[in-house]
């Protein structure tokens, strides 16, 4: 058995994203020795690839918004099935989080009056996306990692060694959480490029290792997304939420086929980008669903009118939320309306000047141009929905991010409830911000509630997980990971894809665990050091875990709702409004129940009128006439 | 229709070598795709890093046929159906295997650059600033950190003894950018001098010509800031905008304890 070298801290994030970078600066605020850990370099985490833009109601375009306007479109878009105390608390501290960054040194793109600028995107009501131009997550990680130099800077300055308090662990990948009777003692990692174990402890443990959509063959996530958080969690004991919503971009690059699922930003739409199909029809007009209806625009006049009037205009039905424009696509495409290679045409080159467009969209340009050949000053582009985004994740403590394993938080993509069934775009780069910090704190009080009675972690639990690791290094024989990788992520695709079917669901469910017996005999060729194969083959057992999580509950929801679609049961549910599906892993098996929905407080209930709440609630849950406040 | 190419690419560590493979190229591809095509079907242990793979996260940079690209970007229609193309990882950092190579000497040099600091008297949401002041120091910060312009400087490319004084282009233009940011109150351009090696640069604008972002880093970043340095009289209010009045009028040293002594021997700077 190799070394292990041990490595003490007060609390250990995993994942150096927005979310992980914002929790290891507060516990480091907060006096913790805190160390991050991260598969990819610093800074390169999946957060750099955010283009849109932070939701924040700052109201520095439009003085209307307000943290309760913020708060309905959210609850809107996840269709009622939001955790409401994430939700509140979100919508409350998303301007402070961003007007932090700033005083960080970002530097967001400005209004004329030199406040931060905010744009338009779907389903909020009101310009709010803090945003530079369209590479927001850029300066958000960049930031944030500028932060933690900064902080590593005074600890230099006043302790003689930048990493005595915060240390980044680039290139370096957990595989185990490790246990001291119910409480977390720590996380059992490898480092890349040396290929050596260690073992770091801490008390506290804080996942941020975003999403899982790698598990899917169309994505717009890098290998970075394996479920890895979601699976440390359920192994470690912990339960997953609502994991059957996963949200379908709806667009996604479709050609060329090695660019197939690469995300095209909704802010082409949100800065005047229409949708049409291969009729030149702008298809978005018939399929507004029944509770937006009053929001949305009838004509292509209203809606073209909205961008430069919003007052005396309704939105166009480009910007409804995500899984309804992903759907509609879908189907456009399914009934022979699409373009040549698959999607439907997303089109800017018509709508403004080719400069503006290049000023507004300069990486959508610069995207379009060397990987497509298409120049998007001069025609459409053609478009069609990727897997991008798990509302479903790690159950959590509202306030403080904990999960109902002592020590263990969550925080960012990986954490659950607060989008409900469906994200709004714009709301996960400040989730991260707003829940980043809160689970910091949480850890914090965690520890300081602890004192001097902390777990340790005995020699036999790093060579178990030492020897776990290596295995597929070991075997004689066995298969190609890169091979069930692929038939994974087609299963996955095809059969609990956008559109799903019960029939379907049950046969991945089955394919799914012919793979689990292929996962646990795969071969890594190759040594220790730098090897993706390998790295590929441990990876491995977090998508099946996650997939299977998502296909159980995906069964067991009969409903349609946000990022979750049945086919067999198209209609949205009242009564499953009310059902959280929560997972667990009881002797390797997942375990399903339900648990009611915590109900919107009287005075958030108020922020809607009772006919939209008849839309999505039971009779038994709607307030009483009287007291319902009319809007209109 | 795939075609069959040929592509020969780095395999090891410092005395690695160029292996040969014969490798299908479809329609669309990028260098980036084929080498995870060699992984999935030929050599599973080939070592790459990547993220993105849209030209954002610059994870992916490497040297094709001796040019340092990201990998990503690179479209296999720029090159001729006949040519071999040779892979190789960035050369002015230590390779850790294959194509990926040992980068920490960038992480370094930003943890010497005295970080952004606003007045003290503020608070988050008091900035007010307009697009035409942040513009500039925007254009920085688009950088991706892809560290091609690192690799490609002459200054560092063939000589390790100039790591230690020298913080490449990459880091010279994060100074730049603290510089013009409207609300920063340091002033860098005594160390930018002393310490990170402005002097070293002789504008031959390499740097700019890799830059995948396509930032103006001589243009724009390293002739302002040397002029700068070179005259540490010259007004300011041209290009500081509004910072003017809050500085200090102290240069700023260098953050105490964050350069390691683990450099080779230097060349004293000229
Ligand atoms: C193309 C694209 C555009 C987007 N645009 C927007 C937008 O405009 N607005 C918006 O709000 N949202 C957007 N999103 C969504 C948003 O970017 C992500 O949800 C968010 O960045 C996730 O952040 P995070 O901090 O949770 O995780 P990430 O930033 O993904 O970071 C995860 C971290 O965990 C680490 N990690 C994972 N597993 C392990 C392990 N086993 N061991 C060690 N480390 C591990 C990773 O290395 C990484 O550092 C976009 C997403 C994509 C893909
Ligand atoms: S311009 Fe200066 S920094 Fe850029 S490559 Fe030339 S010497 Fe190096
Ligand atoms: S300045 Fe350009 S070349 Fe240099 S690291 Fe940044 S993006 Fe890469
Ligand atoms: S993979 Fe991100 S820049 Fe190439």
């Amino acid at each position: 058995m190799p070394e292990i070298t041990r490595l003490p801290y007060d609390v250990v994030v995993i994942g150096a994203g927005g979310a992980g970078l914002r929790a290891a600066i507060e516990a480091r605020q907060q006096g913790k020795k805190t160390a991050i850990i991260s598969k990819s370099l610093f800074g390169k985490a999946h957060t750099v690839m955010a283009e849109g833009g932070a939701a924040a109601a700052l109201g520095n375009v439009n003085q209307h918004d307000r943290w309760q306007v913020h708060f309905r479109d959210t609850i809107r878009g996840g269709k009622f099935l939001n955790d409401p105390r994430m939700a509140e608390l979100h919508a409350k501290e998303a301007g402070d989080r961003v007007l932090e960054l700033e005083y960080w040194g970002a530097l967001f793109d400005r209004t004329s009056e030199g406040k931060i600028s905010q744009r338009n995107f779907g389903g909020h009501e009101y310009p709010r996306l803090a945003h530079v131009g369209d590479r927001t997550g850029l300066e958000l990680i960049r930031t944030l990692q500028q932060r933690v130099v900064q902080l590593q800077q005074a600890d230099a300055a006043e302790l003689g060694d930048p990493d005595a308090m915060l240390k980044v662990y680039a290139e370096t990948t957990v595989t185990e959480l490790v246990k001291d009777g119910e409480r977390i003692a720590g996380a059992f990692a490898y480092i890349r490029e040396s290929g050596e174990f260690v073992m770091f402890e801490a008390p506290a443990v804080i996942l941020a290792t975003g999403g899982v959509g790698k598990s899917f063959k169309v994505t717009s996530n890098s290998w970075e997304y394996t479920g890895d958080g979601h699976a440390l969690a359920l192994r470690a004991g912990a339960t997953l939420l609502n994991m059957e919503f996963v949200q379908f971009h709806p667009t996604g690059m479709v050609w060329p086929p090695s660019v197939k699922g690469i995300l095209v930003t909704e802010s082409v739409r949100g800065d005047g980008g229409v949708l049409r199909n291969s009729n030149g029809e702008r298809f978005m007009f018939g399929y507004v669903p029944d509770v937006f209806r009053s929001q949305y625009a009838e004509s292509e006049e209203e809606a073209d009118g909205w961008y430069t009037d919003p007052e005396n205009h309704r939105r166009p039905p480009e910007l409804l939320p995500r899984d309804e424009v992903a759907r509609a696509i879908n189907n456009e495409v399914k009934e022979g309306r699409g373009s040549p290679h698959g999607g439907v045409y997303l089109d800017v080159s018509t709508r403004m000047p080719a400069g503006e467009i290049t000023r507004r969209l300069p990486s959508m340009h610069h995207q379009f141009k060397e990987l497509a050949d298409v120049d998007i000053t001069a025609e459409p582009m053609e478009v069609g929905p990727t897997c991008h985004y798990v509302m479903g994740g790690v159950e959590v403590d509202a306030d403080t991010g904990a999960a109902v394993v002592p020590g263990l938080f969550a925080a960012g993509e990986v954490a659950g409830g607060m989008h409900g069934s469906n994200r709004l775009g714009g709301n996960s780069l400040s989730d991260l911000l707003v829940f980043g910090r809160r689970s910091g704190l949480g850890a914090v009080s965690y520890l300081d509630e602890l004192g001097s009675d902390r777990p340790t972690i005995a020699d036999e639990s790093l060579e178990a997980a030492a020897a776990t690791a290596q295995a597929p290094l070991r075997r004689e024989a066995g298969e190609n990971p890169y091979a069930v990788h692929q038939e994974l992520q087609e299963t996955m695709n095809d059969l609990v894809g956008i559109i799903r079917r019960g029939p379907e669901i049950e046969e991945a469910l089955e394919n799914l665990s012919k793979i689990r017996e292929r996962v646990a005999n795969v071969r890594a060729e190759g040594g220790t050091i730098y090897n993706p194969g390998w790295h590929l083959a441990l990876d491995l057992h977090n998508m099946l875990l996650v997939s299977e999580s998502i296909a159980r509950a995906a069964l067991e929801r009969e409903e349609s709702r946000g990022g979750h679609t049945r086919d067999d049961f198209p209609e949205m549910s009242a009564e499953w409004r009310t059902v959280n599906l929560v997972l667990s892993l009881r002797d390797g098996r997942i375990r399903l129940r339900h648990r009611p929905v915590d109900p919107l407080r009287p005075d958030l209930l108020e922020l809607f009128d009772r006919e939209e709440l008849a839309k999505y609630l039971t009779d038994a849950e709607l307030p009483a006439e009287e007291t319902a406040k009319e809007e209109k | 229709m795939p075609t069959e190419r040929t592509f020969r690419v780095w395999r090891g560590g410092a005395d690695g070598e160029l292996a040969e493979y014969t490798v299908e190229v479809h329609e669309g591809e990028v260098v980036l795709d084929i080498l995870h095509r060699l992984q999935a079907t030929q050599t599973p242990d080939l070592a790459v890093r990547w993220n993105c793979k849209a030209g954002k996260c610059g994870s992916c940079s490497m040297e094709i046929n001796g040019r340092p690209r990201l990998s990503c970007m690179a479209r296999m229609s720029t090159f001729e159906e006949d040519e071999t193309i040779i892979v190789t990882p960035m050369r002015t950092f230590p390779v850790i295997r294959d194509l990926v190579c040992d980068v920490s000497y960038n992480y370094q040099k930003a943890r010497e650059i005295p970080s952004f600091t606003p007045d003290p008297e503020t608070r988050p949401g008091d900035f007010r600033m307009q697009q035409s002041d942040v513009e500039r120091p925007q254009e920085f910060r688009k950088c991706i950190e892809c560290f091609l312009c690192q690799d490609v400087c002459h200054v560092i490319r063939d000589h390790e003894e100039n790591k230690r004084n020298f913080s490449g282009p990459r880091f010279l233009m994060r100074v730049a950018e603290l510089e013009m940011h409207p609300k920063d109150t340091e002033d860098r351009r005594m160390v930018a001098q002393e310490e990170f090696g402005m002097g070293y640069c002789n504008i031959t604008k390499c740097c700019t010509e890799v830059c995948p972002e396509h930032i103006k880093i001589t243009d724009n970043a390293l002739i302002p800031l040397k002029e700068r340095v070179a005259d540490r009289k010259y007004d300011p209010v041209v290009w500081l905008g509004d910072k003017i009045g809050l500085r200090k009028g102290a240069d700023t040293p260098m953050v105490p304890n964050t350069r390691p002594n683990t450099y080779p021997e230097e060349d004293t700077p000229e």
